[in-house]
């Protein structure tokens, strides 16, 4: 869901990229207090093995592709905050090395995937965690159907833009359906890629995961003030 | 696991993703792209500012191997987004014992 430049007008464009930076800045500073000497080189990991698996296209149907957004992933292994500036760069790096989505439209693909999906995911993950048996395999389902739903939402937040500001004249409607259907399906491979990767890491180190020690780190920073 | 081997594999395993796995992913367009196609909004798209660029596309400009050039480019950006992300979240990580 890399946007290339022109899809979008210049001014909405503008404007979801002052949004976007206006939410990376709030994550900068939300992340100083969930990132510490043990966590921040997870940080960078995780940002790395996104950047990998985004190079990753599975075939979804017949002629469509699609790859790891990797928004609730990033969320359930390193809280919300750093999983927008660990997507935030991944997307920056991607536009600015690789030609990968326009960079007049990095605004909006950042709003998108930085901020839709990873704080939508990590609220759908809060939300399944809750109701599920409080069991480490609760963890990676939770952060799979916050995977599952946080493809159509980055999507659903492209049909935004596209409402408000597209240079094209094709129906609203029309679109909405078409991307919300395909990223569904998308989403399908996003949930098990998700599945097996939060449970690989807390199949090593359970420790890290925040989205599983997040009770317990909560209590040691109120201890801590 | 300690962590020095946890943060080794995990990057073991993305350079051999983005260096070698890539070179088998599948070249249909993504979900945006396919949509834009069928409806027809691909028409506005615009070529890409930085479309010859030395890395664009995730090649190597002048590489005429396909499996070597998508898997260097692969490689260059592990270790770029690895760099740079790792180094950030150091900057921005809170200090321990700072705020006691």
């Amino acid at each position: 869901m890399h946007i290339p430049d022109g899809f979008i007008n210049l001014p909405t464009s503008g404007a979801f990229a002052v949004v976007a930076a206006a939410g990376v800045a709030i994550s900068i500073r939300g992340a100083k207090s969930s990132l510490d000497e043990k966590t921040a080189p997870l940080a960078g990991l995780t940002a790395t093995f996104i950047f990998a698996v985004q190079m990753l296209n599975f075939p979804v149907a017949a002629g469509t592709s699609g790859h790891l957004l990797g928004a609730a992933l990033a969320a359930v292994l390193i809280g919300p905050y750093a999983a927008t500036l660990a997507i935030t760069i991944v997307r920056i790096l991607q536009a600015l090395l690789f030609a990968d989505g326009g960079l007049s439209a990095l605004g909006l693909s950042i709003f998108n995937m930085s901020i839709i999906a990873v704080w939508f995911g990590y609220g759908v993950f809060l939300i399944v965690k809750k109701i599920a048996p409080k069991k480490k395999v609760s963890i990676s389902i939770a952060a799979a159907i916050a995977a599952l739903l946080s493809v159509p939402a980055a999507a659903a937040g492209f049909v935004l833009q596209y409402a408000i500001g597209a240079n094209a004249t094709f129906s609203i409607s029309a679109v909405f359906t078409a991307m919300i259907g395909t990223h569904l399906l998308i989403g399908i491979g996003e949930a098990l890629i998700t599945f097996f990767a939060v449970g690989a890491v807390l199949a090593s180190r359970s420790d890290l995961v925040y989205g599983y020690k997040n009770q317990v780190s909560q209590l040691e920073i109120r201890a801590n003030k | 696991m300690k962590q020095k081997t946890f943060l080794i594999s995990g990057f073991m395993a993305s350079l051999v993703l983005a260096g070698v796995v890539s070179f088998y992913a599948s070249s249909s367009p993504d979900g945006l792209e396919k949509v834009a196609g069928d409806i027809g909004f691909i028409e506005s798209a615009q070529e890409n500012a930085n479309s010859e660029g030395i890395l664009a596309d995730y090649g190597v400009k002048g590489v005429e191997n396909a499996r070597l050039s998508t898997g260097a480019a692969g490689v260059i950006g592990v270790i770029a987004t690895g760099a740079i992300s790792t180094g950030l979240f150091f900057l921005i990580r809170r200090k321990s014992g700072g705020k006691k």
